[in-house]
């Protein structure tokens, strides 16, 4: 979730239906949030739009998220929509500098969904509980008829301890900061979506569902962290477009620094897709403090979900709120949030 | 990745460059014509890159941008029956008709599904014998192969349930009707390299000897855009107007004869309103008279629908190359890919979302 500045913003009244846009992660979501739950649920809280929100409960500090899960397909290459929940909730958590400590999980499950899927994802989301030793400590089943959900759906929340000392949030990245990237972008989503076409990349592209906890938990010990988001729905683009605009900062990145799987690549192109908007369900963009940069760049890449780890650009006091991409001929694009979907193109 | 890094490349691109630099005297208007060409232009930054002399008008090559109103709003009529399946390219879902746009139909209960290719049609035509599978044939010649192949299986399998709703659009009577504008500016083309892919260039010779224009078929790259842009200056400046390949490596004088074939045996010429700029003759493909079957505005009964269009949208001075987006006073407040007064802020292609989907905001 997160705030924008839009230059001319329609009065969410003026769509009298809910668009898929609307769930794309990118303007519409946005426009969503800002005009109908922000005011309406207006708290402190809510309102700084991190991934999760922190507050204090007697001397401790507590991370606390929650996130629904509604892919198609509900396996795909690299994982299932189980494992995503599990993944997804933990890594919310994590990038407040959280340590993860419980789960909840929630599923609505349609009529003549075959015993079998289930158990084959409730299983996934077991190993992956187990494999992150954060356990599934609530949770919550309810069925609706045939042909009013599509399979199931999953809303995992999670809470978290945050450390004394600890502040990491979209608003407090600064000038200065580099700007660390975990490693390739657009895997998850090409998965996901040449699995639901049906697109002859199959096997060559997989999900990088993963959780982020024990990564973070070494790059907090190697350096100051300022700011720090997963980019899923959106991708990267709308990960620094966010965090630029929450702390009034400029970004400027570098195209050729950004690494894209060469598969991932191909089949961005073919689709007319742009893998910075592409999401990712295994990957952090951290905001670091430029003296402790390559001693946080050292720790992710001595963790295998950081092994391809870059620094892609830094962040700067002029043009807040923009993002700035160098590209690879050396001319500069501005990279603004998508406005919902991306749409395959035409020829 | 082969084919793409080569045209990416740094180094070859500063070259070009600099070539560009020594050989240009004056202001020349050079006009790529394809949507695709624009984007490229835009999102890797060459329009900053280039010397101040060489202007680059954006031509009218977005293929949903120049679907004529009028069309848009039969297709939003057919999405909304409810015995129907209305298929369409993915960028079209979001330009809006008279009112509203693909989307919110689909929002409301219609069945509007993307496809990839029109053949995908002919099997959800299969899928579903009791629905009309009905697609939005839209595009240049680019398209027109596989929208007519889609038509000619349709016909060879029986499959009664499928219909193309036609709105084609064709690329040399555009640049004639440019050429042929009392304004025009335009001094040198880089073709369109996929349409050439399918239609080859001999189409274009006549053109570039009748009205003195350099004609260059140009790929999408950055460094196809430069070398195609340093080909027309450099023919500019002697003084030469010629048929020039660039794309090379997709195009040959004489096209893709079965795609052209196909084409021929499906389509006929007509005349065609282009959205924005009004009628140019010729312009268009339509069914031919043994295909009629297959004809979604004869299927269906689509009279009575009354357009209108926004009158503060100069996409069609844009798409002309006659404007830019930035010239536009609604431009970035009033119309943005939100809320879209015209298709150019809304289409991958089109050159208005290019500009504000790369930042060209001053």
């Amino acid at each position: 979730m997160s705030d924008f500045t839009l230059s001319c913003p329609l009065p969410i009244a003026q769509r009298k239906t809910v668009v898929l846009g609307h769930g794309s992660g990118g303007k519409l979501s946005a426009q969503l949030i800002r005009e109908m739950f922000l005011p309406a649920f207006d708290n402190p809280l809510l309102n700084r739009l991190d991934d999760q929100a922190v507050f204090e409960a007697g001397p401790a500090r507590v991370a606390f998220t929650t996130d629904s899960f509604v892919v198609t397909p509900l396996f795909f290459p690299g994982g299932d929509i189980g494992k995503l929940a599990v993944h997804g909730t933990i890594n919310d958590l994590t990038m407040s500098g959280a340590t993860p400590l419980a789960l909840g999980a929630a599923f609505i499950l349609e009529e003549g969904f075959p015993m079998e899927e289930l158990a084959r994802i409730v299983a996934s989301m077991a190993d992956a509980a187990r494999a992150a030793g954060v356990p599934i400590a609530t949770g919550d089943t309810k069925v609706v008829p045939r042909g009013k959900a599509d399979g199931m759906f999953i809303t995992t929340s999670g809470v978290g301890l945050v450390a004394a000392g600890v502040n990491i949030s979209a608003r407090l990245a600064r000038p200065g900061d580099k700007i660390l990237l975990s490693g390739t972008i657009a895997d998850h989503g090409m998965a996901v979506m040449s699995k639901r076409e049906g697109l002859e990349f199959e096997g060559a592209i997989e999900s990088d569902t993963a959780a982020l906890h024990r990564l973070v938990a070494e790059m907090m010990a190697a350096g100051e962290i300022h700011a720090m988001r997963d980019p899923t729905r959106g991708g990267l683009g709308a990960t620094l477009v966010e965090i630029a605009t929450a702390a009034g900062i400029g970004v400027e990145a570098e195209s050729a620094a950004i690494p894209v799987r060469e598969p991932v690549r191909a089949a961005c192109e073919l689709l007319g897709l742009d893998p910075l908007f592409v999401a990712n369900e295994g990957k952090l963009a951290a905001f670091v403090a430029p003296e402790s940069a390559g001693r946080v760049l050292e720790a992710m890449r001595a963790n295998p979900l950081g092994r391809d780890a870059v620094v892609i650009g830094e962040a700067v006091e002029s043009h807040p709120g923009m993002v700035l991409l160098k590209t690879e001929i050396g001319g500069t694009r501005v990279v603004d949030l998508p406005f919902g979907e991306q749409l395959p193109r035409i020829c | 990745m082969k084919y793409l890094d080569e045209f990416r490349n740094h180094d070859l691109a500063q070259k070009l460059l600099a070539e560009i630099r020594r050989t240009v005297t004056r202001p020349w208007v050079i006009m790529e014509v394809c949507g695709g060409q624009t984007h490229s232009i835009v999102k890797y930054g060459l329009d900053d890159l280039l010397p101040p002399e060489i202007e680059l008008a954006h031509g009218p090559g977005c293929p949903v941008c120049v679907t004529a109103l009028e069309s848009i709003d039969r297709a939003h009529a057919l999405a909304r029956r409810q015995d129907a399946i209305f298929c369409s390219f993915g960028d079209m879902l979001r330009v809006p008709g008279s009112d509203g746009d693909l989307f919110q139909i689909k929002a409301l209960g219609g069945d509007v599904r993307v496809v990839y290719s029109p053949l995908d049609c002919l099997k959800v035509a299969r899928a579903n014998p009791a629905k009309s599978v009905v697609f939005f044939a839209i595009g240049f010649e680019t398209t027109a192969p596989a929208n007519a192949m889609s038509v000619w299986q349709a016909r060879a399998e029986g499959l009664a349930n499928y219909s193309v709703l036609v709105s084609h659009v064709t690329v040399p009577p555009a640049m004639t009707a440019i050429l042929e504008s009392p304004g025009n500016r335009v001094r040198a083309f880089l073709g369109a390299g996929h349409v050439c892919a399918v239609m080859g260039w001999e189409e274009y010779e006549p053109l570039a000897a009748r009205y003195g224009v350099p004609i260059v078929v140009t790929g999408f790259e950055p460094v196809d855009l430069l070398e195609g842009i340093l080909m027309a200056v450099r023919q500019l400046e002697s003084g030469r107007h010629e048929v020039e390949n660039q794309y090379a490596r997709a195009v040959v004088r004489e096209g893709n004869p079965e795609a052209r074939r196909m084409i021929a045996q499906v389509f006929e010429p007509c005349d065609r309103a282009w959205r924005g700029i009004g009628m140019i003759p010729g312009s268009g493909y339509r069914l031919r008279e043994e295909f009629a079957a297959f004809d979604a505005e004869r299927v269906f009964d689509l009279d009575g629908i009354v357009s209108h269009e926004p009158e503060a949208c100069i996409s069609g001075l844009v798409l002309q190359g006659a404007r830019r987006p930035l010239d536009c006073p609604a431009f970035g407040t009033s119309c943005t890919p939100e809320t879209p007064l015209g298709a150019t802020m809304v289409s991958a292609e089109g050159a208005c979302a290019a500009y504000y989907n790369y930042g060209r905001r001053r």
